[in-house]
């Protein structure tokens, strides 16, 4: 990253600031939850950490409140971008009937909220990026600028719908981005036995759409390849598919031990190059923030953290008879 | 004999038979280095090598429509499908494919593939890693599904499955993998398919179930004998294809029938078990049929309260027995 790098991409300090902000909250979220669930509170996560560049990069270029969004389940920053709060995402931790995403009946990391344009999906990978395909056939329907971003692991790539979406969007070239976070590991597969030919960019070509690769700790790399992407769609010119790289800095999963598949080494080496280091390096170079800035940000998110899971905690549980509801319309609504 | 957990047992059979015969080998996602997300295939591939224990690409449409091909071409694949919730993008190639090929080619090709996949719920998996999805497969002739209850069942029953020449679709309740402790012959042997097991002699009311619920019915029968009452206790153990001849007699022992499981009830297997013994033994039976099983709702939430009002449990069984039994 250039010094000038952020005003030539024509963001301002206070935006990249709000980057750094989303971040650091994104972060210190999910270092929470692995504590929560360390000390028993919540039976399971999913982690976003090393991935947080990436997904703040990519939904900065997008339009909050206009473009909807079909994630996946390390998208903590993502979601967060689009408005939802820390506490909403702990009351989805702690499986709380106030849960937006599902009132407690999914798991974590299991997205969607109408009221957010995050179209809701399941843990069967690959399935939201024909959804979001959809999305922007009706989008398009109806005459609207509206784009829509997918996101998926590299190794959800391989799914039969992340093909057959693919194939579709660019047949009839519609506003979709498809953002594949790739990082290097499906569980335990290594991407070389996940990916033939080892890119998933590379794919584009063949379902008529520009393939990107960027570096997807760099935030600003990921901003601008995405913001090109946008551009493009909202002007009628067809899908994008982005392949941002990034490493998992933690286990799959908490059930998942990485010790079993790779090296300390490896990880470690990763975490030199963790996006939140790094981008919170250049903002200090760029003199948009001092080391007193950040860390006061730091406390301040620490603040926002206790207070989420402090209030998630507190919140009921679904009654245990709701466990019938919401299997079919209560009344004959209007739809 | 050694005492091994019901997962153990699993990774056993699966040992076993690659040593035994070069055609068998083992497909899936994580089951190489790692072992499997639930370490079911664990030390094979130190033994056995990359060729035998694929990583496959996260896709199981793929893994399932290869294992087939590989079959045709005579191997003998056994596929791990990570939790049976994502057996569902596999089951145009199941369904169109495995279960139809014997018959399409009129006995020239078939289908020798085994696919083994965890199932059940219990374990904050929430809707996605909870489902029971057996009652899919028992509705389509040419499938075998095979459901153990005990370590040593899942040795014997999986030993079966890779020896048959047909498609088995081999479902481990997941709860059970570390929940269940029992004797395992370290030696070749094998359960038959098709064949039901009496877990407990019993007069007054016939009780059949499979998997999880099977452990949750027997400890039921054990506060009802307290009281009195006395269970017939059947583990079905193989869904398609029924024991007919045991499930009758069993029925027609106590004349009262009860079928006990965690899937949901519409169009289950109990539904299944209730007509066959209504059909052939109706005269028999001094009680209605009854059924007790998951709530018809799409699958099991998160949520601990919500968990726990979906699942069975030992109670909630018992107080059925006491219903079905006092009738
Ligand atoms: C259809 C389906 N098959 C298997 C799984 C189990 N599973 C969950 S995540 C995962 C690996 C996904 O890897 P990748 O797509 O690279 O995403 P990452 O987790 O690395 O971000 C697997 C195998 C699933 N959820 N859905
Ligand atoms: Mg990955």
């Amino acid at each position: 990253m250039t010094p000038e790098k952020y005003r030539e991409l024509g963001l301002t300090g206070e935006q990249v600031r709000d980057m750094y902000r989303l971040m650091v909250l994104a972060r210190e979220l999910d270092k929470r939850t692995w504590l929560l669930n360390r000390a028993g509170k919540i039976p399971f996560l999913v982690s976003c950490q090393g991935h947080e560049g990436a997904q703040v990069g990519a939904a900065a270029a997008l339009e909050v409140g206009t473009d909807l969004l079909c994630p996946y389940y390390r998208d903590i920053a993502m979601v967060l971008a689009f408005g939802m709060t820390p506490t909403e995402l702990m009351l989805s931790n702690f499986a709380r009937a106030a849960d937006p995403n599902s009132g407690g009946r999914q798991m974590p990391g299991h997205f969607g909220s109408r009221r957010l344009g995050i179209l809701t999906g399941s843990s069967a990978v690959g399935t939201q990026i024909t959804h979001a395909v959809g999305a922007a056939l009706a989008a398009r329907m109806r005459g609207e600028t509206t784009v829509v971003m997918t996101c998926f692991g590299e190794g959800s790539g391989n799914q039969g719908e992340f093909h057959e979406a693919a194939n579709f969007a660019g047949v009839h070239k519609l506003p979709v981005i498809f953002f594949c976070q790739n990082n290097r590991y499906a569980i335990s597969v290594p991407l070389e036995k996940q990916v033939g030919g080892g890119s998933i960019a590379a794919r584009g070509q063949g379902y008529g759409m520009p393939g990107v690769r960027v570096d997807g700790n760099d935030v600003l790399a990921v901003y601008e390849t995405v913001r090109d992407a946008v551009l493009r769609a909202r002007q009628g010119e067809g899908p994008t598919l982005v392949e941002a790289m990034t490493y998992r800095l933690v286990p799959h999963s908490s059930d998942d031990d990485d010790s079993t598949y790779r090296s300390r080494e490896e990880v470690e080496a990763a975490k030199r190059d963790d996006p939140l280091l790094r981008f919170g390096r250049y903002l200090r170079n760029v003199g948009v923030m001092t080391e007193a800035d950040q860390e006061a940000l730091l406390q301040k998110t620490l603040a926002i953290v206790d207070a989420a899971v402090s209030e998630a905690e507190a919140a009921p549980s679904p009654a245990p008879e709701s466990t019938l509801e919401h299997v079919y319309a209560a009344t004959r609504e209007e739809h | 004999m050694a005492v091994k957990n019901y997962i153990e047992a699993i990774t056993d059979a699966l040992a076993l038979e690659m040593r035994r015969d070069e055609r068998v080998f083992v497909m899936g996602e994580d089951v190489g280095v790692r072992g499997g997300v639930f370490r079911a295939t664990a030390g094979l591939l130190d033994e056995f090598g990359p060729q035998r224990v694929l990583d496959t690409p996260l896709a199981e449409a793929g893994i399932v429509g290869t294992a087939i091909g590989a079959a045709l071409n005579g191997m003998l694949p056994v596929a791990e499908i990570q939790f049976v919730d994502f057996i569902l993008p596999a089951v145009n190639q199941i369904i169109s494919e495995a279960a139809k090929i014997r018959y399409r080619t009129a006995g020239d090709f078939h289908c020798p593939i085994v696919i083994r996949a965890p199932y059940g719920g219990g374990v904050h998996g929430a809707l996605y890693h909870s489902q029971c999805l057996e009652a899919l497969f028992t509705h389509v002739p040419g499938l075998k599904v095979v459901t153990p209850a005990s370590p040593y069942d899942a040795k014997g029953l999986l030993l079966s499955a890779i020896r048959d020449p047909d498609p088995v679709l081999f479902f481990e309740h997941k709860r059970c993998y570390r929940l269940l402790k029992g004797d395992v012959p370290a030696d070749d042997y094998t359960v038959p398919i098709g064949k039901v097991a009496v877990r407990r002699e019993g007069s007054d009311i016939t009780v059949f179930s499979y998997g999880l619920m099977l452990h949750f019915c027997q400890e039921a029968a054990e506060d009802l004998a307290s009281e009195g009452i006395s269970v017939h206790l059947v583990d079905l153990r193989t869904l398609l294809p029924l024991d007919r001849e045991s499930i009758l007699a069993a029925a027609s022992r106590t004349g009262k029938a009860l079928i006990v499981h965690e899937d949901n009830k519409t169009h289950g297997i109990g539904a299944e078990v209730a007509a066959l013994i209504s059909e052939e033994v109706f005269f028999d039976l001094d009680a209605p049929i009854m059924r007790l099983c998951g709530p018809d709702v799409p699958a099991m939430p998160y949520s601990s309260p919500m968990e726990k009002y979906y699942m069975l449990d030992q109670k909630k069984i018992a107080d059925k027995m006491r219903e079905l039994a006092a009738f």
